[in-house]
C-alpha cells in the first residue's frame, strides 16, 4: 500500500542567490545556494503551492526517494504524496533545506568565498526570520507570489508562522504542528546541554574542525542522544523498552545493558555519521533565538497583529518539549486578532516525536484541511 | 449549504432557527461544545458571522473541520481560560448546559467571554417528563432521550428552575423562546414547551 502511495523517484535541485542575505544576526552571506525538491505540479494560475518547512535535524528530502538510494525516503513521507494528507495529485509541495544546515544549502560545511576555506564557525547565526526570508526569495525565483499552504512540525512550525507575519500577503493558511511560540527556559537549557556536549568535545577546535579533519562525533551523540530523550514521552520509553536488559540479566559494567541505552547510542551513533555538528548548533539557537513576541514588548498579539492567514494549530497530549499549552498561547493570539484558527489537541503516547508518526486521526484532520484548501483553488 | 439543507437542519433543531433569529449580520459567536459545527454552518450560512466552536471529541473536531467551521478543541469543564473577556459578542450552549458539571462556574464564564449569553436545553418540566415521573420512571423522549443509566445529563433543570437561577447569579434575561418541535409555545410554557432558548448578559 505504501509503494503505490509514494510519489517515487525524486530528485533535488539547487537554485543560486548572489544578492546577499543580511542576516538579523548582523552576520551577511554574500551569496548562498538553497537545494530543494518539488513534488507535483504548479497549476497554470500558481495558486496551489505549499511549501513545507523542516525541523531541527530535517532537510529538502521529504518524500519520495532517490533512484541512486529507493532506501532514503523523505523524512515526511506519511505525510506526502500522491492520495495522502498532503496530496501531491493536487497540490505543488515544496521541500528545502534551510540556510545554516548540511544537506546541501549553504552552511557551516560551504566554502566561504572570502577565503577559500570551510565557513565553520565563521558561518552567521541565522533565525527563523533569515530562513522564511531566503524561503522567499526561492518562491520568486519559482514565480509563486502566495503559497496556499505552508506547513511544518517543531522549529518547522515555527517557519510557518513567522511567515505569516512577515508575509501576510503570502500565504493563505499556516499550519503549525506541536510547534511554540518561543521556548520556555526549560527549552533552551535542554538545547544549551546538547550545544555543551559538542562546544566541550576535544574534536571540535572551536568550531573548525574541517581542517583538522575530524568531527566532534562524541559531542554530537551525546546532543542526539538527550534530544532523543526530550522527543519521546515517557509512555512510549516505557512501552518500548521499559527496563528490558540486553542480556536478560545485570552484569555490572558500563556496556550497554538496558535496552533503551542501546537504543540511544545507536541513534547518537548514526547521527553523528552524517550531522554536521556546527549545523547542530545553528539549528538549536535558532530554535531559542525564536520569539515574535519580543519585539512586541513580550506581547504576542502584537506579533501577530500582521497576520492574515487562516491558520490549523495541532499539538500532541503527550508532547512535553513543545506542550499543546504552548500551541494554546499561539491559538490565544490568534483569537485576538479574529484571525481564523481551528486547533487540535490530538491523543498520542509518542511525545513530540508524534508529529512525524502515522497517526489516523491526525492524518484525517490535515487530509480534511487540505481537502478545503483545494476546494479553494479547484471550486 | 442548500436550501434542502436549511430547512432539514432547522426542523431537527428547532433551536437553532430561534438562536439565529437572535444573531445579527456581522457578530461574533463561540459555540460551547458545537458538536459537528452544525449550528456555526448554519449562522455562517444565513448572516455574516465570525464564529469559533470549542469541542472536546476528536471526532467532532474532524467534523467541524470538514463542515470548514473554526473549532478550538478543549474542555469546557475546565474554564474559558483560552478566550479573553469580552470578546464575542455571543457566547452560545445550546443543549449543553444539563450535561455540564460545572454549570454554575461556566455559566459566569460565558459572560465574561461574552456579551451576552444564549442557552437552550430541554425542559425537565415539560409535561410528558412530569407524567414520566408520576408514573414512577424516569422521562424518556425527543427532548430527552437517553435512560438513566447511559444519559451525560447531569444538570436538568425546568423554565422555573433557570429564571431563578439567573436571578440569583444576577444574570438579566433578555429573552425567552419556548417550544415544543417546531411549535412556538406562548401559553403554560414551563408545563408546554419541552425546549427553551434563553438570551442573557450580566445585571449591570
Amino acid at each position: 500500500m505504501e509503494a503505490t502511495h509514494s510519489i517515487g523517484i525524486v530528485s533535488a535541485q539547487r537554485a543560486q542567490f548572489n544578492s546577499p542575505l543580511a542576516c538579523k544576526s548582523g552576520g551577511i552571506l554574500p551569496e548562498y545556494e538553497l537545494v530543494y525538491e518539488t513534488y507535483g505540479s504548479l497549476n497554470r494560475d500558481k495558486s496551489n503551492a505549499v511549501l513545507v518547512c523542516h525541523a531541527l535535524s530535517g532537510h529538502h528530502h521529504v518524500a519520495g526517494y532517490y533512484a541512486d538510494a529507493p532506501k532514503n525516503i523523505g523524512w515526511w513521507d506519511n505525510m506526502i504524496g500522491p492520495g495522502k494528507p498532503l496530496d501531491t495529485d493536487r497540490f505543488f509541495v515544496i521541500g528545502l533545506n534551510n540556510l545554516g544546515g548540511c544537506h546541501g544549502s549553504t552552511g557551516p560545511i560551504s566554502i566561504n568565498p572570502e577565503t577559500g576555506k570551510p565557513y565553520g564557525a565563521g558561518f552567521p547565526f541565522v533565525t527563523v526570520e533569515d530562513w522564511v526570508e531566503s524561503q522567499a526569495r526561492l518562491a520568486d525565483k519559482l514565480g509563486i507570489t502566495q503559497f496556499a499552504a505552508i506547513i511544518g512540525g517543531s522549529l518547522g512550525g515555527m517557519q510557518a508562522l513567522q511567515w505569516s507575519m512577515a508575509y501576510p500577503g503570502r500565504v493563505r493558511h499556516v499550519l503549525a504542528i506541536a510547534s511554540a511560540p518561543r521556548l520556555t527556559a526549560q527549552n533552551i537549557a535542554f538545547n544549551d546541554v546538547a550545544r555543551n556536549a559538542i562546544l566541550t568535545d576535544p574534536d571540535f577546535h572551536g568550531g573548525n574542525y574541517y581542517a583538522h579533519g575530524v568531527v566532534p562525533a562524541r559531542g554530537l551523540r551525546l546532543a542526539r542522544m538527550l534530544g532523543h530523550i526530550t522527543y519521546l514521552s515517557n509512555d512510549v520509553m516505557a512501552d518500548k523498552f521499559g527496563r528490558m536488559l540486553r542480556s536478560g540479566k545485570y552484569i555490572y559494567s558500563y556496556d550497554i545493558e538496558f535496552e533503551i541505552e542501546s537504543y540511544l547510542r545507536y541513534q547518537g551513533d548514526k547521527f553523528a555519521t552524517y550531522f554536521d555538528a556546527n549545523s547542530y548548533l545553528l539549528m538549536t539557537k535558532a530554535l531559542d533565538y525564536f520569539d515574535p513576541a519580543r519585539e512586541f514588548d513580550d506581547d504576542l498579539n502584537k506579533a501577530f497583529a500582521t497576520a492574515r492567514a487562516n491558520f490549523l494549530i495541532v499539538s500532541f497530549s503527550t508532547d512535553w518539549r513543545f506542550a499543546p499549552e504552548r500551541s494554546r498561547d499561539i491559538v490565544k493570539a490568534l483569537l485576538h486578532n479574529q484571525l481564523k484558527v481551528s486547533y487540535a489537541e490530538i491523543t498520542s503516547t509518542h511525545g513530540h516525536d508524534s508529529f512525524l508518526m502515522r497517526h489516523a486521526h491526525y492524518h484525517d484532520l490535515i487530509r480534511t484541511y487540505f481537502n478545503n484548501i483545494a476546494s479553494e483553488f479547484t471550486a | 449549504m442548500s436550501v434542502q439543507d436549511h430547512s432539514a437542519l432547522a426542523s431537527s433543531r428547532p433551536d437553532f432557527a430561534a438562536i439565529a433569529a437572535w444573531i445579527p449580520n456581522g457578530a461574533s459567536v463561540l459555540d460551547l461544545g458545537c458538536g459537528d459545527g452544525s449550528l456555526l454552518r448554519y449562522l455562517q450560512s444565513i448572516s455574516k458571522v465570525r464564529g469559533y466552536g470549542v469541542e472536546i471529541s476528536d471526532k467532532n473536531v474532524l467534523a467541524c473541520i470538514r463542515n470548514q467551521v473554526n473549532v478550538i478543541q478543549g474542555n469546557l469543564e475546565s474554564g474559558l481560560s483560552g478566550f479573553e473577556s469580552n470578546s464575542f459578542d455571543y457566547v452560545i450552549l445550546s443543549q449543553t448546559l444539563q450535561a455540564t458539571h460545572h454549570t454554575e462556574s461556566l455559566m459566569q464564564e460565558m459572560l465574561r467571554v461574552g456579551r451576552e449569553g444564549i442557552v437552550s436545553f430541554p425542559n425537565f418540566g415539560y409535561w410528558k417528563n412530569r407524567l414520566n415521573i408520576m408514573q414512577g420512571k424516569m422521562p424518556v423522549s425527543e427532548s430527552l432521550p437517553y435512560q438513566w443509566y447511559d444519559t451525560p445529563n447531569v444538570h436538568l433543570c425546568t423554565l422555573q428552575d433557570f429564571e431563578i437561577f439567573c436571578a440569583e447569579h444576577k444574570i438579566n434575561i433578555l429573552e425567552r423562546r419556548v417550544m415544543t418541535g417546531k411549535i412556538e409555545i406562548g401559553l403554560l410554557p414551563n408545563l408546554l414547551g419541552n425546549t427553551a432558548v434563553y438570551r442573557f448578559k450580566r445585571a449591570a
